[in-house]
């Protein structure tokens, strides 16, 4: 049970990037980024050949951070600059990334048994503890600078910025180049991890960031970015712990998982704002009661 | 100044909806120049703004800032020259981010944005003086949320932020129709003297002709895409909202239809 809660908490550091990087597009500019379930495996495709053909791991994921952000850049590009609609944009970088990257690898997967990865010799709890503090870090960082400042505004409102001089394309090619980076980041990162690389890795890996993005909010909370970045991070992580109860479950099978996913999202989404409403409604009426009641007291009375 | 020549702009050319919103206006305006704009519905007012501002791009003619032709840049290059508050409350600001970070973004008008930080400790105390002109108490919040304020309050942080810059060109487009009196006059009042500390030039489109009549220096009406009627400061200021009424039936040789109209 223990060493299943570890690696619970191993695999929600390592696919905290890739929650990290929906967060970017999903809630702070706003745009519903599909490229994710592509990109990702581009970034495992790209460090796993890499590192069979004898780059440095930590080089590979370098690379694969690269590919991510060129990846991010033409579903910018195709939405911006092609005017295709957002969705659309990255469900056709999603389907071309699935032949890139099966020509990246050259085979459906590729396995690095035997190969050096990233966490030879050192624990993959406090390297990845440390690599995703540093990156959530630096994220709020860049959150605050006139660059991060006219990004957040971009999904805020982009009228606004566009009137003080800032150019709304750019600033959401470079967001979904950024967020892909992540992802492709992360790809590698777990590709590394379980020592293989699979084309289809990636299906659903937007779906599981989502969930990671909703579950840490909820939990957590978004006041400000900082809080926010730590909840994604942390949602990951509990994510990832449900899904290691869910695998104890004698008759659930690890297939039933995305179904499992699916319908913790469908909950995440749907409880908080039914119950905004259900509040809003009982606030409404006890006002209403209120009033009504002031109402009846200072009623003169006479006149019958 | 400001120069607008021949312009002129088609909605849905060529389909059974084709619009004129103008036709070949022409308008120059000098350093320090207020000038109140009024007009009916579909005067092209609003066209006007959107094409001054870069929002849409003439079909026909030229707008020049200081001489240089600016038809086909972008809104957001001539974001250098032109600071513009919208009609709506919600537009001018963003609603998720802080009062401080509205204004660094605001701040860093026409600068190319890069990785140094957005609100610094010497900017902090540049917004904080700046708030205090507004006199609504914004200064003590510059970590609160724009989303938490007031239609009011929102709109005077940014006919701030578009202002305090000191833009070549300030674009009012009805910035005080969606509020109610007291706001409306509060804003007012903030803006005439942002207006007038700072020597803007500015161009206000108002409902109120009261207003009109009361703000500015110069007042031109607009009807089916034309200036019709360009008021200079010595008529201006013994103009009547009756006056103002009656030559535009003289004019345009109808009443003015203006559902939103306020008379004073």
């Amino acid at each position: 049970m223990l060493t299943s809660m570890q690696g619970a908490v191993e695999s929600g550091l390592l696919y905290a990037l890739m929650a990290l990087g929906v967060f970017i597009t999903f809630r702070i500019l706003d745009f519903p980024d599909l490229t994710v379930d592509g990109s990702f495996t581009t970034g495992a495709a790209i460090g796993s050949v890499m590192t069979v053909n004898g780059t440095p791991p930590w080089l590979a994921i370098i690379c694969a951070f690269a590919g991510g952000a060129l990846a991010g850049t033409c579903t910018g590009l195709l939405h911006t600059k092609g005017k295709i609609n957002g969705l659309l944009s990255g469900i056709i970088m999603m389907i071309a990334l699935y032949s890139i990257n099966l020509r990246i690898m050259g085979k459906p997967n590729v396995s690095l048994r035997g190969f050096d990865n990233l966490f030879t010799n050192v624990s993959t709890l406090t390297v990845m503890i440390v690599f995703v503090v540093i990156v959530k870090l630096l994220l709020d960082l860049f959150f605050r600078t006139d660059l991060g400042l006219s990004l957040r505004a971009t999904g805020d409102n982009a009228r606004m910025i566009r009137s003080f001089g800032a150019n709304t394309d750019i600033t959401t090619i470079f967001g979904i180049a950024l967020a892909n980076a992540l992802v492709a980041t992360s790809g590698a990162l777990v590709a590394q991890y379980q020592k293989y690389a699979d084309n289809s890795m990636g299906i659903g890996m937007i779906v599981i960031g989502l969930a990671s993005v909703i579950i840490g909010e909820a939990i957590f909370g978004s006041r400000t970015v900082f809080r926010a970045t730590l909840a994604v991070v942390l949602g990951s992580i509990i994510y990832r712990i449900i899904y290691a109860f869910a695998l104890r479950v004698e008759w659930l099978e690890a297939s039933d998982m995305k179904l499992i996913t699916a319908v913790i999202i469908i909950f995440a989404l749907i409880v908080p704002s039914s119950r905004r409403i259900w509040k809003q409604k009982n606030i409404a009426r006890k006002r209403t009661a209120e009033m009504l009641n002031s109402f009846e007291n200072t009623q003169p009375g006479g006149g019958r | 100044m400001l120069e607008i020549s021949k312009v002129s702009k088609l909605f849905n050319p060529g389909t059974v909806d084709e619009k004129t919103a103008l036709v070949g206006a022409n308008l120059i305006m000098k350093p320090g120049d207020f000038v109140t704009v009024i007009g009916s519905n579909g005067a092209g007012k609003s066209t006007l703004m959107n094409i001054i501002s870069g929002v849409m791009k003439p079909d026909a003619g030229e707008v020049r800032i200081d001489g240089q032709n600016i038809s086909q840049l972008t809104e957001y290059q001539r974001s250098r020259w032109i600071g513009r508050v919208f009609q709506d409350p919600m537009a001018g600001t963003a609603p998720r981010m802080s009062i401080e970070e509205n204004l660094a973004m605001a701040y860093t008008r026409g600068k190319s944005r890069g990785f140094s930080f957005g609100v610094t400790r010497a900017k902090r105390d540049i917004f904080k003086k700046e708030l205090q002109r507004l006199g609504i108490g914004l200064e003590n919040r510059l970590g609160a949320k724009v989303g938490l304020l007031s239609g009011g309050e929102r709109q005077a942080l940014s006919l701030l932020m578009s202002t305090f810059t000191r833009p070549q060109i300030l674009l009012l487009d009805e910035h005080t129709a969606a509020l109610d009196p007291a706001r409306a006059e509060l804003i007012t009042t903030i803006t005439e003297s942002i207006v007038r500390d700072m020597n803007l030039t500015t161009l206000m489109v108002t409902h109120n002709m009261e207003q009109a009549i009361r703000l500015g220096n110069r007042l031109i009406m607009m009807d089916k895409g034309r200036i019709i009627l360009d008021v200079p400061e010595e008529r201006k200021k013994d103009l009547t909202v009756e006056q103002l009424l009656g030559e535009f039936e003289r004019i345009s040789g109808k009443k003015m239809a203006d559902d939103r109209i306020v008379l004073g």
